[in-house]
């Protein structure tokens, strides 16, 4: 489903990505894992289109999405999570899942002006469709609340909630269990396995391999912008080149 | 009684009538400022559509909704042409751009001959009526409050709070951005036409940096996270000179004072949005 082919990408004169290559299928939920500064982000960055590569290719269902714009990309299908959660802290719970719908909105400014029937059927519609959205990460009786006033917990779910608002094919989950405890890391990988039953095809960045060994059927791992290795967590865990960028040479 | 009503109106409606303009102005760039941009070319672009309108009835005959119109067409497309090359980017550029273009702006009406240079024009046809101003008023409150609720309005607020994240949630934000700052243009030069109407001249030095931040202020003392503290500001700004008119020499002092005071103690401006919703977003 999504092909990364020799991604190259230098800052400056540092070269933070170099030739890295792995492929997502359709359905799976595939873990990109490394330690801090590997250039996972980055990754993410390129492929949903806020960072162009030096050099290499993202293809998307046998499309080159490389250089389109994130706008272009999030049409194609794909969208993501931040670690640095990134909601509309002003706006509702319903109004940032909204925001993710953008694009199943289809009235002109026409029938914004003179309230025209279409337009108050999509509102209607895709409010019900928001509430749906909302109750499956158990946010729905918060919906009214201004978003800056959620738990960090529960602003990582809403932004999860408005990645899926876009009706995405592919989900790009960058750190989710950054900043939460066990507990609450376990309920959210729950959910992401849950969001995956659906039909969503998810990617997953995480530096903590064992967050995500239990969830992920096929892993890449990434160290200092190359890819070390790549196969079933059992095959990743094994790997000596892996357990030395986690753990250090053995004297 | 009917005589008081008539001397009072005569004293004051001009004053009324800069209440509405100036209410058009601060909306004008509160557009802007509602997708987190800012554009200090307003009181160019009130320019342009006050020239273009009055050249329009005074040298073309041209009905006044025709030049009106005409009047926020022209800085409306200007301002496109600002606007795609500088709102692509994100950060200060569109305010660097429209710095510059309204330096260039009056400098062409000064020396411009079909603007009347230095002179600029005189003898413009009293057209704008009372009703033509409470009209376009409506409308654009009309107009606000529909955009609130849609998928528009939201898509401004979503670029005005992260536009990376917005671009990621599939809104094209350039265009939005683009769109939001002609629309403002387009009402700055309809709100330059109808005072060009009413005070019967325009002149080159009415439209410089100094009133673009005075729109600005307008929009900022008022509040900048609804549509209504544009307004509300630009008609305390608009009344406060003459309420103060008792001070004599001391009243900009005054004025710059309570400036001051409202900044300090009410950050968001005078209507934000807790103004309208107390107890809704408090869990």
């Amino acid at each position: 489903m999504l092909k990364v082919q020799n991604i190259i990408k230098d800052f400056g004169g540092l070269r933070v990505l170099d030739g890295v290559v792995f492929q997502v299928a359709e359905g799976a939920i595939f873990g990109l894992i490394g330690p801090n500064g590997a250039g996972k982000t980055t990754v993410f960055n390129i492929v949903s289109g806020l960072l162009q590569p030096t050099d290499g290719r993202v293809i998307f269902n046998g499309a080159d999405i490389t250089r389109l714009p994130p706008h272009a990309i999030a049409a194609q299908g794909i969208s993501r999570t931040f670690q640095n959660i990134r909601i509309f802290g002003e706006m509702s719970l319903l109004e940032n899942v909204l925001v993710g719908m953008h694009r199943l909105f289809s009235y002109s400014p026409a029938a914004m002006f003179f309230d025209l029937p279409k337009k108050r059927t999509e509102e209607k519609l895709l409010r019900e469709k928001a509430c749906d959205i909302l109750s499956l990460v158990n946010l729905e009786d918060k919906a009214d609340w201004a978003a800056k006033n959620l738990s960090y917990g529960g602003q990582r779910k809403l932004e999860l909630a408005r990645a899926l608002a876009t009706d995405p094919k592919l989900l790009l989950v960058d750190e989710p269990a950054a900043g939460m405890n066990p507990a609450e890391t376990e309920e959210l990988m729950d959910e992401i396995v849950q969001i995956n039953r659906r039909g969503y095809t998810i990617c997953v960045i995480e530096h903590d391999m064992k967050v995500i060994m239990g969830i992920c059927g096929q892993i890449a791992v990434l160290n200092f912008g190359e890819l070390i290795a790549e196969g079933s967590p059992e095959e990743v865990k094994r790997n000596p080149l892996v357990i030395e960028a986690y753990l250090g040479k053995e004297g | 009684m009917g005589e008081f009503l008539a001397s009072t109106w005569y004293t004051y409606n001009t004053l009324l009538y800069t209440i509405f303009v100036n209410g058009m102005l601060a909306l004008s760039i509160y557009l802007t400022l509602a997708c987190g941009q800012l554009s200090l070319g307003n009181a160019a672009f009130m320019g342009m559509g006050a020239y273009t309108a009055a050249i329009l009835t005074m040298k073309a005959g041209a009905p006044f909704g025709i030049a009106l119109i005409a009047g926020g067409a022209l800085p409306a497309l200007v301002a496109l042409i600002i606007g795609i090359p500088t709102l692509r980017l994100s950060g200060v550029y569109l305010a660097m751009a429209t710095l510059g273009f309204g330096e260039v702006v009056r400098v062409a009406f000064l020396n411009m001959s079909i603007t009347g240079g230095s002179l600029g024009l005189n003898g413009v046809p009293a057209k704008t009526e009372f009703w033509h101003l409470l009209l376009v008023m409506g409308i654009l409150i009309y107009f606000f409050v529909k955009l609130k609720s849609s998928r528009f309005g939201r898509a401004l607020e979503a670029i005005n709070e992260d536009e990376t994240a917005a671009s990621v949630m599939g809104i094209r934000t350039t265009l939005f951005k683009v769109w939001a700052f002609a629309a403002g243009a387009f009402i700055a030069g309809v709100a330059g036409g109808l005072n060009a109407h009413f005070t019967f001249f325009v002149s080159p030095r009415e439209y410089g940096f100094e009133f673009a931040v005075d729109i600005l202020t307008f929009a900022i003392l008022g509040g900048t996270q609804t549509f209504w503290g544009p307004i509300v500001g630009s008609t305390i700004l608009t009344l406060l000179p003459e309420l103060l008119r008792f001070m004599g020499p001391y009243r900009l002092a005054l004025n710059g004072l309570i400036l001051l005071f409202v900044v300090i103690y009410l950050p968001n401006g005078i209507v934000s949005r807790d103004t309208f919703k107390k107890k809704a977003d408090r869990g």
